[in-house]
């Protein structure tokens, strides 16, 4: 509705993205470096809430800080830019309150699993109706290039000058363990694959959780001689195996091993608000 | 016809929150609260309110902004560590304009200080405790009545101007038992929404509270902790847009304060020596004003209910009429610094700071500091 409205630079002007509709096309040119993940990361989800005829109206999405913090502010649905390593709980808020929305987190590795962490594991265990969408990509984009806990053993970012030396969080093994009831990974590379993996996780009732991994040219693919983002494209089509249904616990990303990827959690459990609703309709008898 | 209930300062917040329409509350255990909490997890189901325990303070805060947002009216309690933890949560709740109420009960700190006794040592925190300029508005009870009133307060306050409120109350409060008198219906302030396609973070006159669209209804609602214009596009260089953005958080409050500004002057007009305080202290203040009575010595006493924006105008009048001014404070000296400030020279402020073990400031205390002053 309330819509600023203001000329397209002229580097984007031209035919329209199919999945326009859903971006508020006066914010871009977006951010991100040339060889970024984002944009398929973030055109995959819309196509998969347009596949869905999902409402966008009924969709809200909230990010927390970093490069892929900055998705919320493209989308033209309800959307919510939070502080950084928040996004879920400000999301389960927004669910708690009105639990006819879709909600959808997208927020980045360094977000969602550092200084967020403690938040994804509580949302996972309670089953918190969400999809959370991580864009790994193996470091702090937004600030620098700095280690995450994503970062592979041995990599060179701006903090570990020497080498990353620290032990490193499956992302996919966490959420299971935590008690995601969708689990999801895969690579920028497999756009129309993400794309049904995300259409799958926001269909799927409770907390479902997709892995996105994706290149960081500029900061992460640089500093190790991963060269640009096509290079790590075809780094991801030489590398990636799909296995669905493997157990995450054997899915970790380490240097010289396969990137698994496929759907490796799919069960159904009653979600923090069936449980809720169920406990406030006995007190009220 | 007017209910009576005997409430403890903690039941009456609860209390409060209900009749004020909060459906809403997240929260972390953390003594001397706890009772707000336990209060809330067995009113709020049967009422289809929501009651959720978050993993720490800092998702509780950030869950109620959620909420909020979703059209809730939001509140939480929790104590200075939580507190501490809030802040952060705070600040983008000021930011963004998000209506909700943290009640802190205080303890005493810093780090976790002697947890569960009495203090009034987050005055200053309460205030500032965020980064960068920024403001909200404080209420401090001193009574249960207070706790009960002044909740309904901050939630009308926080929805009517989109602003968090804090209320401030302390161990001593918290758990002391009073009647409270109930009133068949509280008013009820709404937040503004928009008609149509009104800017909702945005506004001509200070005074005007930008519309707070609703989630769900196809406003593109665009929300974000950084600057921002009108309509929520970030504007992270542009330092006219900051410059405004940030006066007006602070002028719109100003501009409504006398909605929200509550104190009580005991005794002011023949007052040779003023007494001000907030919280526990105040009531140590006005028991002392008997005592000082007794023996000839008329003492005035403010008792401060907002705490921010502090009233001026009644401390500033004090100031002029008595010999000297004493604030007695469960802190190294917090309020008494605004004190100093208002009173601007016109007479001495003296200060009475009582921390540890949680023990209140006595009446006789306060009344021996003054005959000092007063010989």
């Amino acid at each position: 509705m309330p819509v600023k409205t203001k000329p397209m630079p002229e580097l984007v002007r031209g035919a329209a993205h199919p999945m326009e509709k859903y971006l508020r096309t006066e914010r871009l040119p977006h951010i991100w470096c040339s060889g970024c993940g984002l944009g398929t990361a973030l055109s995959s989800f819309l196509y998969a809430v347009d596949d869905l005829k999902l409402d966008p109206d009924k969709v809200a999405v909230v990010s927390g800080i970093g490069c892929t913090g900055r998705i919320a502010g493209y989308v033209r649905m309800d959307t919510y830019h939070t502080t950084h390593g928040r996004a879920i709980p400000f999301a389960t808020g927004l669910k708690l309150a009105k639990p006819e929305l879709k909600v959808v987190v997208y927020s980045g590795d360094g977000d969602l699993f550092a200084i967020g962490g403690n938040h994804f594991i509580h949302a996972a265990r309670r089953n918190m109706d969400l999809t959370v969408l991580c864009v790994n990509n193996f470091n702090y984009g937004m600030t620098g290039g700095q280690v995450g806990p994503t970062t592979p053993v041995g990599a060179r970012t701006t903090t570990t000058p020497f080498g990353n030396f620290e032990h490193t969080f499956n992302l996919v093994h966490l959420a299971a363990s935590a008690g995601a009831t969708y689990v999801a990974r895969w690579t920028v590379l497999d756009g129309r694959r993400l794309k049904e993996g995300i259409k799958e996780a926001l269909t799927h009732k409770g907390f479902t959780f997709v892995e996105i991994v994706a290149p960081c040219p500029t900061n992460y693919g640089r500093r190790n001689r991963i060269g640009e983002g096509l290079d790590e494209l075809r780094f991801y089509r030489e590398n990636t195996v799909i296995r669905h249904g493997t157990d995450p616990k054997a899915a970790p990303l380490e240097p010289g091993k396969p990137i698994v990827v496929g759907k490796f959690v799919d069960i159904q459990k009653p979600t923090h608000l069936d449980l809720y609703e169920t406990k406030a309709a006995e007190v009220r008898k | 016809m007017t209910a009576r209930e005997l409430w403890a300062g903690n039941i009456a917040i609860a209390e409060g929150a209900l009749a004020a329409g909060v459906d809403f509350y997240a929260g972390y255990p953390i003594t001397p609260s706890s009772e707000i909490m336990e209060h809330l997890a067995r009113a709020l189901p049967k009422r289809g309110g929501v009651f959720f325990q978050a993993e720490d303070e800092i998702a509780a805060i950030f869950s109620l902004i959620g909420a909020s947002w979703a059209g809730a009216r939001a509140m939480t309690a929790t104590s200075g560590p939580g507190f501490s933890l809030m802040q952060e949560g705070l600040g983008i709740a000021i930011m963004t304009e998000t209506p909700l109420v943290v009640v802190d009960v205080m303890r005493l700190g810093p780090g976790t200080g002697q947890a569960s006794r009495a203090g009034q040592g987050d005055l200053m925190q309460a205030r500032w405790g965020r980064h960068g300029d920024q403001h909200l508005v404080v209420l401090a009870p001193a009574t249960a009545q207070d706790c009960f009133d002044l909740t309904v307060l901050a939630v009308n306050t926080a929805e009517k101007l989109r602003v968090p409120v804090v209320i401030l109350s302390d161990e001593l409060i918290a758990h002391t038992w009073e009647p409270v008198k109930l009133k068949e219906q509280e008013e009820r302030w709404e937040r503004p929404r928009p008609r149509s396609q009104e800017p909702p973070f945005g506004a001509d006159h200070p005074a005007r509270i930008p519309p707070m669209p609703p989630l769900g209804k196809g406003f593109d609602v665009s929300v974000t902790g950084s600057t921002h214009d009108a309509w929520g596009v970030r504007a992270t260089s542009d330092p006219k847009i900051h410059r405004q953005l940030v006066e007006r958080l602070g002028q719109k409050i100003l501009a409504h304060r006398v909605e929200f500004t509550v104190y009580e002057a005991h005794g002011v007009e023949e007052a040779e020596v003023g007494i001000v305080a907030f919280g526990s202290a105040a009531r140590s203040a006005l028991a002392a004003q008997h005592l000082l009575a007794q023996q000839g010595i008329r003492a005035g006493v403010v008792v401060l209910k907002t705490l921010w924006p502090l009233p001026e105008e009644p401390m500033e009048e004090l100031a002029r009429r008595v010999q000297a001014l004493l604030v007695p404070e469960l802190n190294l000296g917090q309020l008494r610094l605004d004190v100093e400030r208002l009173a601007a020279g016109r007479c001495p402020v003296i200060g009475l700071s009582k921390v540890g073990g949680g023990l209140p400031i006595y009446p006789s205390e306060i009344a021996a500091k003054v005959q000092e002053v007063v010989r």
